[in-house]
């Protein structure tokens, strides 16, 4: 069985241990910040940040909220990226885990035309060209260990497992937070391994928290049908 | 910590006040956050809008130094509408005792002011007292001496609408607050308190923390798993420091530093120890003897004895009056007074109050030895901003020091868990442990005074034999903590043998019989082996999550302090759930009780005369409602910080705390209800830095996270001052100016303060000059002001006025 993140933005305090931990495990070169006004740093995910915790500030409904969003690459069931690579030396997704890994072979391939095919905005280029993206921690994975980041999550936020005992989770919790926020939802549960619950419209945590919007005269669902198989036709048969 | 991190989970309702948990305590959001999946309601109370608040269920802003007033509305709030735990508050709290009738309070002064001192005669913060010198008591509560009474009389001025003129917060959030966190008042409810610096480090940071303990007492939340009051602590071994007495007016486990007018020991012995005429009374205090003989025989060993008065006088005694904290130091320093000054493991430079005084009066010293892990801005000042290396005589030796995981030894955490640790990597390069540096440094100061010296006995008598093949050995210090026999002694028909480990400091002796480095720690290594570094997983059998076998808790692995209280007077739980400690008819089941003595009352209802009170520290017993101890008066009152945005206080004619110290060089400037410096300034932390940033800001993992020292200010004031967000400003105050990026946001909200509207500003402490390279991020300390708490000297770097300006 695949391996699912069920991510509780409702708990996650921007802590960003997970952030650190990302960085401490791949051995990451820290980036040259500045202060733009905001503790979010670095501004957006790169070559050597595969994960950036999202803050915003929103009014809602007459309240002032702090939203919260942990971003890493969701690690599609039937991933985009890899289908528009179209080279399994390049990206390919590991079937023990569920994870989607992009390696140093990405080099020479159009990385434009990846990145573009995400829903999500994720990878990113260095100047060589090559892609990057978080990598599911695979060899943490493989040996019996979490994540890195759920590894240091201190509230709860973050929780890895089987994609079965992650997919009930995720939807124990939404039953409670909806009772408080009942536009409360699970971003994409069909179609990714990593499962984000939130509690207000997407559009308010960050701009690529669900699968970009879909063309005119489509909807959002068809669009996702057509971007990607769901989980549930992949795994038939195990789920 | 009266209780500790995982009991959060078992709280209904936990205010955060003082601090700002989900960013400076992150894993304390793990029971937090239980807590609240549980169905608990989170209550923040912030100036500025956090982390913290983000995660909360209530969320409101108060004025920085106006705690004192928002609670203070909380207890009239508690009191009027009949809130309170009436069985518990009459059972177990000095509510029904009656006070001197010659204790008075007017218009922001207590009874018996000396103004030219600025300082109070206490003697009329008493008790009436009967023939044996036990408090008289009205059981009824309607005596207008009473404490209850008093209480009402001094909070009835308290009302919301001046509550919110003077804390900025709207009527409305203050109600929503006092109505969640008073219905723990229920029996079986318990609300808990996490505070921290927000609370201890004004001109009233004690009585901040007194305020909300007498709501605690009130609502019958002392004792109960859930509740007590927590203070979060800022570094990780700060509750071993503290008890350890790094602090100059306490000795090891919280005995007092003698005075000079302690001329002996057995004068001090008796001074300190109180005295009960209640037989139901612990009044654990009573045997301070024991503790204070035993402490002198750790010092000094076999050259303690009778006859030289255990070695008592060849300690140093403190000056009547006269002060010795941090702020003291300084100010001496910078008079020219010290010459030599050790700065270990710290960075005054930074992180002290009014640092730029700091910076200029390590100028005056002959000499400074750095011990740190880093060369910092302390170390470095002669090459600092605005020095001239040329001009600056001192000469500065640095000591590399080990960072924590590459040595043995223990921590103390919030919780008053002594965890031990084993070695990580071994000490880069030639730094050592710290312990290793200072047995070398007694070693050389022996062998000097062997020769000569002024005064040489306690160098000379100092027992110095804690290395091991050459080195420290952490494991002979925390046995010498533990405490020994020094001689074969019968307690109870058991013998213990002399040279052997003393199993708890019930057997600790006031005859030099036995040493003991700390009289709390006493049970933490015994010859059972070193209880900190026990790492059982099981929980107690009322699976609270006290796991009893994991570490080590002061006192005698006691999870819950004051436990007694969470029983009724029978033994029997107030929480049947939730229950930390019951009777059943022969001993107590749970967490170690606060001794061992049975319940206030047998089965039918009648006193046991071997009950005992609950709290069993205070000489009477009783949780403290009036509590006379503290330099400050015996009920919290509402006072102006130092430097504030307002004329008068709306609440009484002080102004400012009247007895808080307020240092007078010309580097001491402060300035309130000045034009010059309109805007409340205060100071705070960041997840992502630690302390003044010295093993952070070098961290480039981190700097990426938080690489700039910025001021957060709300959109209101970034329109009045033509601020951009992002962009650099200087924030001044009347001791100094800082640069920052300003954060320009919706988290901070103009307060409207009796009319007026006042903006407030807030900086992170964690930058300096040293690191990042740029040179152009500094401590927000050089902003801070000249002042402190009376009782403790804590600096009142939390409010405070500045100006913000372009550039
Ligand atoms: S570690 Fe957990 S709580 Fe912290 S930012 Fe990441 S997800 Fe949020
Ligand atoms: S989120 Fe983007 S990068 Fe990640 S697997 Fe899906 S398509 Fe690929
Ligand atoms: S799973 Fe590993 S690679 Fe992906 S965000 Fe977490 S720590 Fe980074």
């Amino acid at each position: 069985m695949s391996k699912s993140f069920f991510i509780d933005t409702t708990l996650c305090t921007a802590c960003r241990g997970c952030q650190v931990a990302c960085k401490q495990w791949h051995n990451l070169p820290a980036e040259n910040t500045t202060n733009r006004g905001t503790f979010e740093n670095p501004p957006d995910l790169s070559f050597d940040t595969y994960k950036v915790v999202r803050m915003r500030e929103q009014v809602i409904d007459g309240k002032f909220a702090w939203l919260f969003f942990p971003e890493q690459c969701r690690h599609c069931a039937d991933p985009p990226c890899r289908d528009t690579a179209g080279e399994p030396s390049a990206i390919f997704k590991d079937e023990a885990t569920g994870a989607v890994i992009f390696t140093a072979n990405t080099k020479g391939l159009d990385a434009d035309e990846i990145i573009a095919s995400c829903p999500y905005n994720i990878p990113r280029k260095s100047e060589d060209g090559t892609l990057a993206k978080c990598d599911m921690c695979i060899d943490r994975v493989h040996n019996g260990l979490l994540p890195a980041c759920v590894q240091t999550c201190p509230t709860g936020a973050m929780n890895f497992g089987d994609r079965e005992k992650m997919v009930s989770l995720a939807r124990q919790r939404l039953d409670i937070v909806k009772k408080a926020y009942p536009k409360a939802q699970l971003v994409d549960v069909e179609y990714v391994e990593v499962i984000y619950l939130i509690t207000y419209q997407p559009e308010l945590y960050h701009k690529n928290v669900i699968a970009m919007n879909a063309p005119a005269g489509m909807t959002r669902q068809m669009a996702l049908r057509k971007m990607f198989r769901p989980m549930t036709s992949i795994a038939s048969g195990i789920l | 910590m009266t209780n500790h991190w995982i009991d959060l989970k078992n709280s209904d309702c936990i205010l955060i006040m003082g601090s700002n948990a989900a960013e400076n305590h992150p894993i304390s959001f793990k029971y937090v956050t239980e807590a609240q999946r549980k169905g608990a309601k989170l209550i923040n109370v912030d100036p500025r809008f956090t982390r913290t608040s983000a995660k909360a269920d209530i969320y409101t802003a108060l004025r920085s130094g106006t705690d004192i007033a928002f609670l203070g509305g909380m207890i009239k709030y508690i009191l009027d509408n009949r809130l309170y735990d009436e069985e518990y508050m009459k059972a177990y709290t000095n509510a029904s005792a009656l006070v001197n009738p010659a204790f008075d309070f007017k218009d922001g002064l207590f009874s018996g002011y000396d103004a030219a001192n600025r300082k109070y005669d206490k003697s009329t913060w008493s008790f009436q007292a009967d023939e044996k010198g036990v408090p008289k008591t009205d059981p009824s509560l309607q005596d207008a001496r009473c404490v209850l009474q008093l209480l009402k009389k001094h909070y009835s001025r308290y009302d919301l609408k001046l509550v919110s003129e003077i804390t900025g917060t709207p009527e409305a959030d203050l109600l929503t607050v006092y109505k969640t966190y008073s219905a723990t008042g229920e029996k079986g409810k318990a609300g808990t308190i996490m505070y921290a610096m927000g609370w201890t480090q004004h001109t009233v940071g004690v009585q901040n923390i007194r305020t909300m303990s007498i709501i605690q007492l009130l609502l019958g939340n002392m004792g109960v798993a859930g509740g007590g009051v927590n203070a979060l602590r800022g570094e990780s071994n700060v509750q071993g420091s503290t008890d350890q007495a790094l602090l100059w007016h306490i000795w090891p486990g919280y005995l007092k530093s003698p005075k000079a007018s302690d001329t002996s020991l057995a004068v001090y012995n008796e001074k300190y120890t109180p005295k009960s005429g209640d037989p139901r009374s612990a009044n654990w205090w009573q045997n301070y003897p024991k503790y204070s003989v035993s402490l002198l025989k750790s010092f000094f060993g076999e050259n303690a004895n009778k006859e030289n008065e255990f070695g008592y006088n060849w300690l140093p005694k403190t000056d009547e009056g006269k002060s010795y904290s941090w702020l003291d130091i300084f100010d001496e320093m910078y008079k020219g007074n010290i010459k030599g000054f050790f700065a270990w493991g710290q960075n005054p430079a930074c992180s002290g109050t009014n640092a730029g005084k700091n910076r200029e009066a390590m100028k005056k010293l002959d000499w400074m030895v750095n011990a740190n892990l880093f060369d910092n801005e302390t170390g470095s000042f002669w090459r600092g901003p605005g020095m001239d290396p040329s001009k600056i005589k001192t000469e500065v030796f640095m000591l590399p020091a080990c960072v924590s995981v590459e040595k043995e030894g223990s921590v103390s955490n919030s919780g008053r868990w002594m965890q031990w640790r084993y070695q990580g990597p071994k000490p880069l390069g030639n730094s050592l442990p710290d312990g290793d540096i200072i047995m070398e440094l007694g070693h050389r100061l022996k062998q000097i005074y062997k020769e000569e010296g002024k005064f040489p006995e306690p160098i000379r008598n100092l027992k110095w034999d804690y290395l091991t093949d050459g080195k420290y050995d952490p494991h002979k210090i925390a046995k010498q903590i533990n405490g020994y026999f020094l001689q074969d002694v019968t307690i109870k028909d058991q013998t213990y043998k002399k040279g052997t480990l003393v199993p708890a400091f019930a057997m600790l002796q006031a005859d030099g019989s036995t040493s003991c480095g700390n009289w709390i720690y006493c049970n933490s290594y015994t010859e059972k082996g070193n209880m900190s570094a026990r790492r059982g997983k099981q929980d107690a059998p009322n699976n609270i999550g006290l796991y009893p076998e994991f570490a080590w808790c002061w006192p005698v692995n006691r999870r819950i302090i004051y436990n007694r209280a969470s029983v009724d007077p029978k033994g029997q739980p107030r929480n049947d759930k939730r229950w930390v400690i019951r009777w059943n008819g022969e001993k107590w089941e749970g967490d170690v009780p606060d001794g061992p003595w049975p319940p206030m009352e047998l089965p039918d209802g009648k006193p046991n005369p071997e009950g005992r009170y609950p709290f069993i520290m205070q000489k009477h017993g009783f949780g403290a409602i009036f509590g006379p101890g503290l330099a400050d008066g015996p009920f919290p009152e509402h006072y102006e910080p130092l430097e504030c945005p307002v004329e008068k206080n709306y609440m009484n004619s002080q102004r400012m705390n009247p007895v808080a110290p307020v240092y007078g060089t010309d580097a001491d400037a402060h300035a309130t209800c000045d034009p010059r410096f309109p805007y409340v300034g205060t100071t705070y932390r960041v997840t992502e830095h630690w302390q003044t940033g010295l093993m952070t800001r070098p961290q480039p993992w981190l700097l990426e996270l938080q690489p700039q020292m910025f001021v957060e200010m709300s959109e209101e004031l970034g329109t009045l001052k033509g601020i951009q967000n992002g962009e650099r400003v200087t924030v001044k105050s009347a001791r100094g100016s800082v640069q920052c990026t300003a954060i320009v946001t919706k988290r901070f909200k103009p307060f409207n303060i009796g009319g007026l509207t006042i903006h407030e500003v807030g900086m992170p402490w964690h930058y300096g000059w040293r690191w990042p390279e740029s040179g152009t991020e500094e401590s927000v300390n050089l902003l801070t002001p000249p002042t402190g708490d009376p009782n403790t000297r804590i600096p009142e770097t939390k409010a405070f006025m500045v100006n913000v300006v372009k550039g």
